[in-house]
């Protein structure tokens, strides 16, 4: 039972990370109808550029805003100068696209650094407190970060013109650009806030799976569950679904080693972790590609 | 705009893979003469026909992809998963039931072909990006599953399976490497042969007239949900026939070799060479196996070329050859050269 807790509490914390992938993901494709498959390679890339702040002496929490709004920039760049001209291209192009950012980040982020595992210390004090056994202080602080990252973000959309005029652009482009909204650049911004939110997830979960260029590539897979599990439309079903599926991988991992213990039969564990991963993402999409929280699209003859 | 230049390359392209019957059986008689000719004079070395039969081994997987991707609109970025398939199914065979390499091709084929056939089942129901993202998913999944635990007594786990090259049959005085290499070239041409011939007939039709507009497709009577997991299972028998003679050449197969990388590679190869033309799928074979084998080299040069202060890596060109490549010849370098054909005699 307390093992139980303990995955069940863990699985929360990766959920948290999963969910702001996740969202990061449903930010751009709200309002452009595509999958950045380079999400998770920026988000690394990110991380390592924390890492280096951290090694020029800066301290984490100051590190984080300067990466955070470095992000941002890289990701409207990317989005101006990139994706804007291939506006009306072909679903296979922009694809291509995409995957040739994340084989970019991804090797660049190589060549800089190096491939080796780094370490990355985590910025959260080592206390024990009442159940620490059960969950770790960096667990608690990606949870608790992340469920601010949110709020910030909810009260953005909510509360600020920028944010209205962000969700008008999305929602209905031709009426906000008719109402004085200029579309495109909330369009790039939607890219920066994707940019800079996967940072920060970078960079919380670097810690705990420590710092190398393939870091994000289970990270990402399980984001994309975690935002089709929600629904790939809907913001906050995508950060549902990302606490979802983070506690779905540990509940599966752990209910396959009583599986083992018990009948000595082998069926899942910790290295079936992307195949459980791409069961769910072919279940939800085959089943219900709306996800539990989207609402389904109509396709127009 | 963008819409009519992609359709007059594609005309185009399709004009030059059909038309020139000739010329593609002269370049055939010549490069199965090139063990007779250059190695005989030691023009090429044994390592050389490897390379060779690594491009056509390559120009097969990435032709998979093309009447998957190209003819009938369905993307993929998991081709590497029907690949290792072809692979391991060719190795286990050899390695456990000491069969002939070539009894393994169609043992291989029909695996392929059933695997790709239920994964396009769910594949039905997707389109654009979910399809992209499920066969995303496929890929990076690939090695972890080659590794399970309950496959281990055949796949022989992260060690993979060592195999040997077969030697030329009647003594023929060919070495092993020229001997597979007429093998890889018979089989290629037996299959670009097939694929030629199937796009040209109501089948090919149909699968183009899917990608075009499939629900218009669906309204004249063509069974969209037949024809899009038949030809989902036959690009992957296609891709597996390649994976199951790399492998056999190679004489080596691990889960490792299955990465998402591989899969990237077959997508690039198929982008590159011409998303929806048969010369691409052999422009692209080449390519892949050109980088994969030049591109270190290369980055290198460039590194140093323009003061670089970091070693680039030969990812790094391959990314934005992908993203320079989607600006200026969306249909690749075969649509590039038919528009430029079409341009010069001035129609």
């Amino acid at each position: 039972m307390e093992q139980l807790i303990q995955q069940v509490a863990s699985g929360l914390a990766n959920g948290a990370i999963y969910a702001c992938l996740a969202l990061a993901l449903v930010m751009i494709f709200v309002s452009t109808d595509h999958i950045n498959f380079a999400q998770g390679e920026m988000a690394m890339f990110s991380a390592y550029l924390t890492w280096q702040l951290l090694q020029w002496g800066i301290n984490f929490w100051a590190a984080l805003p300067i990466v955070a709004f470095a992000s941002f920039l890289i990701g409207v760049g990317i989005e101006r100068a990139i994706l804007r001209p291939l506006h009306s291209a072909p679903v296979l192009s922009i694809v291509v696209v995409f995957i040739g950012l994340l084989t970019i980040f991804h090797s660049l982020a190589g060549a800089i650094w190096g491939h080796t595992i780094k370490e990355f210390a985590s910025p959260f004090p080592k206390v024990t407190f009442a159940g620490s056994g059960y969950i770790g202080p960096h667990q608690i602080g990606m949870v608790v970060v992340t469920i601010l990252l949110l709020l910030a973000l909810f009260a953005f959309f909510r509360l600020t013109p920028l944010g209205l005029a962000m969700r008008a652009a999305a929602q209905n482009p031709s009426s906000a650009r008719l109402a004085g909204i200029r579309v495109d650049w909330m369009l790039a911004l939607g890219w920066g806030l994707a940019a800079a939110i996967g940072a920060v997830a970078g960079s919380l979960v670097a810690p705990v799976v420590y710092l190398e260029p393939n870091m994000m590539a289970s990270i990402l897979l399980y984001g994309f569950a975690g935002a089709l599990v929600g629904g790939i439309s809907s913001p906050g079903g995508a950060v549902a679904g990302g606490f979802i599926v983070g506690v779905l991988e540990n509940l599966i991992a752990y209910f396959g080693n009583l599986l083992e213990k018990a009948s000595g039969f082998y069926l899942v564990g910790n290295g079936e972790k992307l195949s459980v991963a791409l069961i769910i993402v072919i279940t939800v999409l085959t089943l219900k590609p709306s996800g539990l929280f989207g609402h389904v699209t109509v396709k127009r003859v | 705009m963008a819409t009519t230049t992609t359709a007059n390359g594609l005309a185009a392209v399709r004009r030059m893979s059909l038309g020139q019957g000739r010329w593609v059986w002269a370049a055939v008689v010549i490069l199965a003469l090139l063990p007779i000719i250059g190695g005989k004079t030691g023009f090429i070395s044994n390592y050389g026909f490897l390379q060779l039969s690594l491009m056509i081994v390559y120009a097969i997987a990435v032709l998979g992809l093309i009447l998957l991707t190209g003819f009938n609109g369905q993307i993929s970025l998991g081709h590497g998963a029907f690949f290792a398939v072809g692979a391991y199914t060719s190795a286990v065979l050899i390695d456990q039931a000491n069969w002939p390499y070539w009894a393994t091709l169609p043992v291989a084929a029909i695996m392929c072909f059933v695997v790709g056939y239920l994964f396009g089942l769910p594949a039905l129901r997707l389109e654009g990006h979910y399809l992209a993202l499920a066969t995303f998913a496929l890929a990076v999944a690939v090695p972890q599953i080659l590794k399970y635990r309950h496959f281990e007594w055949f796949t022989n786990g992260v060690q993979g399976i060592n195999i040997f090259k077969p030697a030329p049959p009647f003594g023929l005085p060919l070495s092993g490497d020229q001997w597979m290499y007429l093998v890889v070239l018979a089989i290629a041409v037996l299959m670009f042969w097939i694929a030629r011939n199937l796009l040209d007939s109501r089948t090919g039709r149909a699968m183009m007239a899917i990608r075009d507009h499939s629900m218009a497709a669906g309204t004249m009577g063509i069974n969209v949900a037949h024809y899009k997991t038949v030809v989902f299972g036959i690009s992957a028998l296609y891709t597996g026939v390649a994976g199951a003679l790399h492998a056999i050449i190679f004489e080596f197969v691990a889960p490792d070799s299955f990465r998402f990388e591989l899969s990237i590679a077959i997508l690039v190869g198929a982008v590159v060479g011409g998303i929806a033309s048969l010369p691409g799928a052999v422009i692209g074979g080449v390519f892949v196996q050109v980088i994969e084998k030049y591109a270190d080299a290369l980055t290198k040069k460039i590194t140093t070329a323009v003061h670089l202060p970091i070693d680039l890596e030969p990812w790094t060109i391959y990314g934005i050859a992908l993203i320079v490549l989607m600006y200026t010849m969306p249909m690749g370098i075969a649509g590039g050269l038919a528009l430029l054909w079409k341009r010069l005699k001035g129609s």
